[in-house]
Order: structure tokens, then C-alpha cells, then sequence
């Protein structure tokens, strides 16, 4: 890979961040933007973090190469799901989540 | 050690896990360890990196490497307006607060009951994750091989594990939830179609009708 390459990756990806915290989080922050028309603007993106953090969650358990794959990951991930349900602490949740996927992939 | 560190610095050392088969496979395809450094240290948005390595190891060029990483990178953008209001006003804190915004430091602060916490969970599990990450990458490229794969004891199914634990406080309105299911369909109905980092993008949308929802029950 050329410092090319990587270069343009180090300033494209912080520009996508950047492009976040300096324009996106302004639009109807303070004022609500051109006479309060853009006020409606923070409150849907509050929803943000729900839609993408259920979304990683479907695209680390099911994507594989690509494709749709229902395989040890997703027995793991039910696991943590009735950890989280019985109120398992945090580092118990990601754990007992490891150790199912692990154990399924030793059995096969 | 207060809970949300605690949590924050799991989700960094699982990371610094993840970065140890990042660095290998960064050298396998041919990455000199400054390339490596920067990469780890400056592009700093995971899925990125490994998607850059892929495409390079594949044989693709560096252009085909940069795009489908840009795709994954481009998701970070819509974090900005949960995470902005908790950096400092300072321009310096606030471009490296910027620098630290990825998936898992933007679910730590934001599963916080207030900003001063949210904050401290920001830079906190930043902090340690870039530290982690670097550290992990370096390892990797160096002494990686003898790991073996991290697959074996399950890794792969410790992230969206913890980001379950990181999702359900998002579950509590009921506009969260109409976001998350749909983000989540959103999601899968677009893995097959569509290159890593676009079923992600696909599913931000969902926050259009989750929020015309809840305009809709707060009308009534």
C-alpha cells in the first residue's frame, strides 16, 4: 500500500469526522437555524446511535464476506441478549457472549 | 473504578485484541510497520483499517483500497451531533475529542445518564482504545503470527454483545426502538447487495420514519 494511499485515508477519515462534530451537530444547534426551521434537525439525530448501533450489531453477527450467514456469532449474540435481559453486569454480558460462540465453534 | 470505566476499558482491551490481528494482517499484506504506526494512530476508525488490508492483500489497488474504507469511515460523520456538545470549547480538545469518535466511544457516552458523564465515558474509553489500538497494531505486525486465530475463543461475537448492553438504553423511548428495528432490517437487507460500510449508511435512514413517528404520537 503507498503513503498515498494512506495519506488520503488519514485525512478522509477524519474529515468524515470532522464533517460530524464541526457541521453536522451545528445544523439547528443554537438558534434552531434560519428562524427555528432547523430545529427538528438534533432531535432526529438523538435517534442516530439507536438505528447504527443496532445495525452493527446485525452486520457483526450476520455478514460474512459479503453475504448473510447464520453461524456460531449469532448463538453467541442470543447468549448476551438473555445476559443483557437478566441484567448481567457489562463484562459478564461480553464474556458469556464469547465463550458460547467459542464453545459452538469447538464442537464443530 | 466507576462503572462506565470499567465498561469503557473492556471494550478498549477487546479492541487491543482485535488490533493485534489488524497489525498482522496489515503485515502479511505488505505494510511496512510506519505504515502501520500512521495508519493505526491517525486513520484510527477500525473496520477502515481492516478493510484497506483486505482490498491490498486481495491484490486491489490502493484507490479500491482507500474507497471501500471510506465507506466504512463515512458512518462517523453522523456521530458528530451526539458527541459534539460534550467536547471542551477549546479548538485542540475539540479536534482531538473529533479524532476519537468511533463507534464504541460514541455508545460509552452515550448510554450516560448526564454529560459529565458522558464526557468522562468519552474520553476515558477513547483514551484507552487509542492507546490499545496502537499498541495492539505495533504487536501484531511484530509477533502477531503466534496468537493464532482470535476467532477460536469467540472474539468476534464480543462486540455486538456489548453493543446489546450499549443499545438497550436507546430502547427505552419508543421512538429509539422503532429506530433500531428498522436500522437493524435496514442493515440486513442490504449486506447482500451493497459493499461493507453502506449497509450502515442505509441504516441511519432509519431515523426518518422513527422520528416522523414520533412526531406523529407526540401530535396526538
Amino acid at each position: 500500500m503507498s503513503w498515498a494511499a494512506i495519506i488520503v485515508l488519514v485525512f478522509g477519515s477524519y474529515g468524515c469526522k470532522l464533517f460530524g462534530t464541526a457541521v453536522l451537530a451545528r445544523i439547528g444547534d443554537d438558534d434552531g437555524g434560519f428562524d427555528g426551521r432547523l430545529a427538528w434537525f438534533p432531535e432526529m439525530a438523538a435517534l442516530i446511535p439507536a438505528a447504527l448501533f443496532a445495525a452493527l450489531i446485525a452486520v457483526q453477527t450476520f455478514e460474512a464476506d459479503g453475504a448473510l450467514q447464520v453461524d456460531a456469532r449469532a448463538a453467541g449474540l442470543a447468549a448476551g441478549v438473555v445476559a443483557v435481559w437478566r441484567r448481567a453486569p457489562f463484562v459478564l454480558v461480553v464474556v458469556i457472549a464469547m465463550t458460547v460462540t467459542a464453545a459452538i465453534r469447538w464442537q464443530t | 473504578m466507576s462503572p462506565h470505566r470499567r465498561e469503557g476499558l473492556l471494550l478498549a482491551i477487546a479492541v487491543g485484541v482485535v488490533a493485534v490481528t489488524f497489525g498482522v494482517l496489515a503485515d502479511a499484506a505488505g505494510l511496512q510497520l510506519p505504515q502501520i504506526i500512521v495508519m493505526s494512530a491517525l486513520v484510527f476508525t477500525g473496520a477502515s483499517q481492516f478493510a484497506a488490508v483486505s482490498v491490498v492483500d486481495g491484490g486491489g489497488s490502493g484507490g479500491a483500497a482507500v474507497g471501500s474504507a471510506m465507506l466504512l469511515a463515512a458512518r462517523n460523520a453522523l456521530y458528530g451531533p451526539v458527541v459534539a456538545r460534550l467536547l471542551p470549547r477549546s479548538w485542540a480538545l475539540r479536534g482531538l475529542g473529533t479524532h476519537l469518535m468511533i463507534d464504541e466511544t460514541t455508545a460509552m457516552a452515550s448510554v450516560q445518564d448526564n454529560d459529565a458523564d458522558a464526557a468522562d465515558a468519552f474520553w476515558w474509553t477513547g483514551v484507552w482504545l487509542w492507546s490499545l489500538w496502537n499498541l495492539g497494531s505495533i504487536a501484531g505486525a511484530l509477533i502477531g503470527s503466534v496468537m493464532g486465530e482470535p476467532e477460536t475463543w469467540g472474539l468476534d461475537a464480543a462486540f455486538p454483545a456489548a453493543f446489546i448492553a450499549l443499545l438497550v438504553p436507546h430502547l427505552r423511548t419508543s421512538p429509539g426502538r422503532v429506530a433500531a428495528v428498522l436500522g437493524a432490517a435496514f442493515a440486513i437487507a442490504t449486506v447482500p447487495i451493497a459493499p461493507a460500510g453502506v449497509p450502515l449508511l442505509v441504516a441511519a435512514t432509519a431515523v426518518v420514519p422513527a422520528f416522523v413517528y414520533s412526531r406523529r404520537t407526540a401530535g396526538t
